[in-house]
């Protein structure tokens, strides 16, 4: 299958990690990504709260692009996805909006009819490519590894998406399939705090503390997420949750597709495993390089 | 007579009238938004809410507050500005209210009315986020993250210099900016977006005693113009 590509924002280069692994692992699938040239931000969770309009048109610009391509959108960042999903779901549901919106793209020489679907690709790997498929390519197991499925709180809800909302369970059978060991992890759709980091940090901190904390006790050797934000709340702010709760958390943090990319026996060097501030450790290390050395 | 209706026992004031006017408006335009009349006051979205226990009201008592003609001690509140958008809440309200948008309408209220809120730089971050994405059509995270510091206390943008270096070494960072190249079209875009906006705000409120009072509040104007 062929989609259009939606990196956005987080993923064009500080998450640079998910943008490479997400290209890597879908090409070693057979699927090809357009990227949809130029795409403009979706709006994020912002500029909903100014103007309800704006933000729609913003988001559906890309929309329109995507459909002039004649092909579903693929969109990595939870973020993103949920913005240009809802955004869809408002256009096909409240004909004003879809008309005013409408009104405003034609402005841009453009114009939407709602015919594209927002695809997350967790989804297509599970529900269109399917496990099956995804398990003849494996090439590497992943021996036991202990993971802490985060799906984080965007790419289920609000409305019903790909999977369960309370307990969603793709993840989990993902990475059972290429011998990883999913761990008990019933924080998997609590919110990191998203944007909080910055305008109310102990919040945040207290949030992401817990996330850690509760995949540690569970014994996860890694996080695992499907979400730029989340990974930067984990990841980049790790050393900030030690000095202000004095905890000792050194818990690496991964995009699901750099571990699927792993399993699946592609280069380390094009997973953009590179780009992590904590250390992946042993273990991963070891499953990553040995299969090239 | 005119002003003697206010003044009345039980009947709302000219700014609550007001904004109610500006946030009906705004809970119309989300699909279903009319379930809003049948919070049953249960308190689902509060107790799932992982942020609850650090606003000064819960999920719960807006919708309360709001039925009761408190309007404003709701605009004025922490609560709206530290919901993360996670929609815990509105996966799990029995009546199907949708309270994440119920709350983005709040927002939208306050920065239409140019309210001071108790949390200004959620506002602050949310215009410079828009003003980012006007200019360059991208989000380019370290001109937001550096001009809401220089907002909001510049001090703290020292703390970011480790990571700032770490992003640099892993070659994350991206020095500047770059506009989209229809960068021109996105702008008419949004300023058309932005005409068609203004055309739904009345001009003048008017104010009927059915409108100004408790009755009106049962019979709120929400009509479901827009199934799910
Ligand atoms: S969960 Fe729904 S019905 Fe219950 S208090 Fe909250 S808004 Fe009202
Ligand atoms: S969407 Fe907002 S109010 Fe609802 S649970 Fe999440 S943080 Fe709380």
């Amino acid at each position: 299958m062929k989609y259009a590509y939606y990196p956005g924002c987080s993923l064009e280069k500080t998450q640079r990690g998910y943008d490479e692994s997400v290209r890597e692992v879908f090409k070693a699938l057979d699927q090809e990504l357009i990227e949809i040239d130029d795409w403009n931000c979706c709006g994020a969770t912002m500029y909903m709260s100014v103007k309800e309009t704006v933000s729609l048109a913003v988001s559906a610009r890309n929309l329109a692009l995507a459909e002039r391509m004649g092909l579903d959108i693929l969109a990595p960042c939870s973020s993103c996805f949920t913005t240009l999903s809802k955004t869809n779901r408002i256009l096909n549901q409240i004909p004003e909006m879809h008309r005013d919106v409408n009104e405003a793209l034609a402005e841009g020489g453009l114009s939407y009819s709602g015919k594209v679907r927002v695809r997350h690709p967790l989804d297509i790997l599970m529900n269109d490519i399917g496990l099956e498929t995804v398990r003849a390519k494996f090439k590497r197991n992943l021996n036991g590894l202990k993971i802490a499925p985060y799906y984080g709180c965007q790419i289920v809800r609000p409305d019903k998406t790909f999977d369960d909302r309370e307990n969603p369970m793709l993840l989990d059978r993902l990475f059972r399939a290429c011998g990883g060991e999913p761990v008990y992890f019933p924080m998997k759709v609590r919110c990191c705090g998203g944007m909080l980091m910055t305008t109310f940090e102990e919040t945040a901190l207290k949030l992401n503390k817990e996330l850690l904390e509760c995949a540690m006790d569970n014994g996860a050797d890694v996080m695992v997420t499907t979400c730029p934000l989340c990974h930067f709340n984990l990841e980049a702010y790790q050393g900030k949750i030690n000095n202000f709760y004095k905890t000792k958390f050194n818990v690496p943090v991964m995009y699901f597709t750099q571990l699927l990319g792993i399993a699946l026996g592609l280069p380390a060097k094009g997973l953009g495993l590179d780009s992590s501030f904590i250390p992946l450790g042993e273990k991963i290390n070891s499953l990553a390089e040995a299969h090239y050395a | 007579m005119e002003h003697a209706t206010h003044q009345l026992p039980g009947l709302m004031t000219r700014t609550e009238a007001d904004l109610r006017q500006i946030f009906l408006r705004q809970v119309e335009a989300i699909p279903a938004g009319e379930r809003i009349k049948r919070c049953i006051q249960c308190g689902t979205c509060t107790g799932s809410c992982p942020v609850s226990y650090a606003m000064d009201i819960s999920p719960r008592q807006l919708i309360a507050l709001f039925r009761a003609g408190e309007l404003e001690t709701v605009m004025k509140s922490r609560s709206i500005w530290i919901c993360a958008s996670c929609y815990a809440c509105t996966t799990r309200c029995p009546s199907g209210i949708k309270i994440t948008d119920v709350i983005y309408a709040l927002k939208r209220t306050v920065m239409e009315k140019g309210y001071e809120s108790k949390a200004p730089q959620v506002q602050v971050l949310a215009r410079l986020f828009v003003d980012n994405l006007m200019s360059y059509g991208r989000l380019h995270e370290g001109t937001l993250i550096r001009k809401y510091y220089m907002k909001t206390g510049i001090f703290k943008l020292f703390g970011f210099v480790p990571l700032v270096i770490k992003m640099f070494e892993t070659k994350r960072l991206a020095l500047f900016p770059k506009k989209i190249k229809e960068h021109k079209s996105l702008s008419r875009i949004i300023k058309k977006a932005q005409e068609i906006e203004m055309r739904h705000v009345p001009e003048k409120l008017e104010y009927s005693p059915e409108f100004v009072g408790y009755r009106g509040l049962g019979e709120m104007k929400l009509e479901s113009r827009k199934g799910e």
